[in-house]
């Protein structure tokens, strides 16, 4: 594993996502949450308020949001700004690239996306609480795979950020609604349905089974990556406009 | 097999050729890739770079193809025009972090010595945010150099330097070049070109142009044909004596002067002042009427 993680492409991806504007972002959406949360805590009065506004906004808005915006920066913004080509001129291997950025993007996910999950739900059934492990872990399996999943999407387009709310809103949003098959390839089902399995809430709204939930988001995780990484090593410069 | 072999390279985008069946070699020393904007230059260069595939023919770097050959970087460099840095990165910073992925015993050693190559040990722990374009394209070469590459790729080099940083870049690219290394670089500025002299490949509208010594192609430019407006008080007596003269080859009266087109550049300057004054003709103006760089290059192309 060691030879597939680059430090030198981490520490400059790191550096280059927390250094953009948008890493404001970042803080921005966790803070409401957690704003969120105290406030909810103190006027709430039905007992299932917590993993009824965690399962549903945190899983459904929180998550998939933090996961595309930090996930199609970390590569997506080198390839507008043509900075990649600097890592791209040597020989470091392209799929050790696509591991170093997607565990950026995962590390960053975690401490904007998971971590402030997990605090909100110890803020509301306190830090031990099955709730709060069963977002925690949830959270997990959704920042491996949405950031796999959005590192592939900048590559293969100039609109990931687009590309990827449609799938959000309408694949998770509106047919992981309407038909029950779709759920089986939902990102966002794997993570509720792992939480669920820990937090055992049925206001998280979960329908896949354990096994499901861990399988899948392995399977299409890798399957990202390794797309990611073919398209990385055909990757192609326009010249002057012609 | 150290340098550049093209056979028969042409790539298009949809239906838009780009490069169009260029076949050229590359090898040790400097080479000039001349041509107006737009001619395919940074295509080829990407080329190359195996930055793109060629949609037909066949490129080489070192005797290797460079498409989907990263392992080429370990003996090319490149030198992108773009001028997009990791900004936030130190100079130091970012050149240390290529010796890194270059996977050097000692990166910091080679980092050093590449600034100092290009003279900016002085401002290396600044942010490259504070660079102007001419320090941004110093540290952008000392990144390329880093490896000590067999190849080294750069275009439009000289873009937003100043004449001294310029002067001090062709130093550089010279004594590399005296040490066996293969220099390409991309220009549309003539002059560029000429002081770095030997070879030059001249593109134009995707196609080879030109191949060869530079100054057999300076000479080639200078005894094309020249078109001049010239507007006098008299056009019509100065057309009378302009084609009695052997550099003329041609008058033509036009409502907005006379046109003259001349075989010899040199004679023609310096025998229309005379005709004027023995023909007490007041010469008002004498426009050259094809001086751009782009009928320059189109000359070439139909020679």
């Amino acid at each position: 594993m060691s030879g597939l993680v680059n430090p030198v492409v981490l520490r400059i991806t790191l550096r280059a996502t927390l250094g953009r504007k948008r890493a404001l972002i970042f803080l921005l959406v966790p803070l409401v949450l957690i704003l969120i949360t105290v406030a909810l805590k103190a006027v709430a009065t039905s007992p299932v308020w917590p993993a009824q506004f965690l399962g549903v906004f945190g899983f459904s808005v929180v998550l998939p949001l933090t996961a595309l915006i930090i996930g199609t920066s970390v590569v997506g913004a080198e390839i507008d700004d043509g900075s990649i080509i600097h890592l791209l001129a040597t020989p470091v291997n392209r799929t050790s690239v696509v591991i170093s950025k997607f565990i950026s993007a995962a590390g960053l996910k975690v401490i904007f996306g998971a971590v402030p999950l997990y605090l909100s739900a110890a803020i509301a059934r306190g830090p031990a609480g099955k709730l709060a492990v069963g977002l925690l872990a949830g959270a997990l399996v959704a920042a491996v795979a949405y950031n796999a999943l959005f590192v592939l999407l900048s590559l293969l387009t100039t609109r990931a950020i687009a590309v990827g709310l449609l799938y959000l809103l309408v694949w998770e949003g509106l047919l992981g609604n309407l038909i029950g098959g779709v759920r089986v390839l939902s990102i966002g089902q794997y993570s509720v349905s792992v939480a669920n399995s820990i937090a055992k809430s049925p206001e998280l709204n979960a329908h896949l089974t354990l096994a499901t939930a861990i399988i899948m988001p392995i399977a299409v995780s890798v399957a990202a990556l390794a797309l990611a990484s073919r398209r990385l090593s055909t990757f192609a410069l326009k010249g002057e406009a012609v | 097999m150290n340098g550049i072999e093209l056979r028969n390279v042409s790539r298009w985008y949809g239906n838009v050729v780009a490069v169009n069946d260029v076949t050229m070699t590359i090898g040790q020393g400097i080479t000039g890739l001349l041509g107006p904007n737009g001619a395919g230059k940074t295509t080829l260069l990407n080329l190359m770079a195996g930055f793109l595939a060629p949609s037909r023919g066949e490129l080489t770097v070192g005797g290797r193809p460079s498409w989907r050959n990263p392992e080429v970087f370990r003996t090319l460099g490149l030198v992108p025009e773009r001028d997009s840095v990791y900004a936030f990165l130190t100079g130091a910073d970012f050149v240390r972090s290529t010796a890194r992925l270059q996977r050097l015993p000692d990166p910091d050693a080679a980092a050093r010595r590449a600034i100092g190559m290009v003279d900016m040990a002085e401002a290396q722990d600044r942010r490259i945010a504070t660079y102007s374009k001419g320090m941004r394209q110093r540290i952008k070469v000392a990144a390329a150099l880093v490896h000590d590459p067999q190849v080294l790729l750069l275009d439009e080099p000289f873009n937003g330097m100043d004449p001294r940083q310029r002067l001090q870049m062709m130093d550089l690219l010279e004594g590399m070049a005296q040490r066996g290394r293969t220099i390409l670089f991309s220009s549309h500025i003539l002059e560029e070109v000429e002081r770095m002299s030997g070879t030059i490949q001249v593109i134009v509208g995707g196609r080879l142009a030109a191949s060869g010594d530079f100054r057999a192609i300076r000479r080639l430019m200078t005894s094309r044909p020249h078109v001049f407006l010239v507007r006098t008080s008299a056009d019509r007596a100065l057309g009378a004596l302009l084609i009695g003269r052997p550099a003329v080859t041609g008058v033509e009266l036009t409502p907005r002067g006379l046109q003259v087109r001349t075989s010899d550049f040199g004679s023609f300057s310096r025998e229309i002042a005379a005709l004027c004054r023995d023909g007490d003709i007041r010469l008002r103006e004498v426009l050259p009427s094809d001086e751009s760089l782009e009928s320059v290059f189109s000359y070439l192309v139909s020679a």
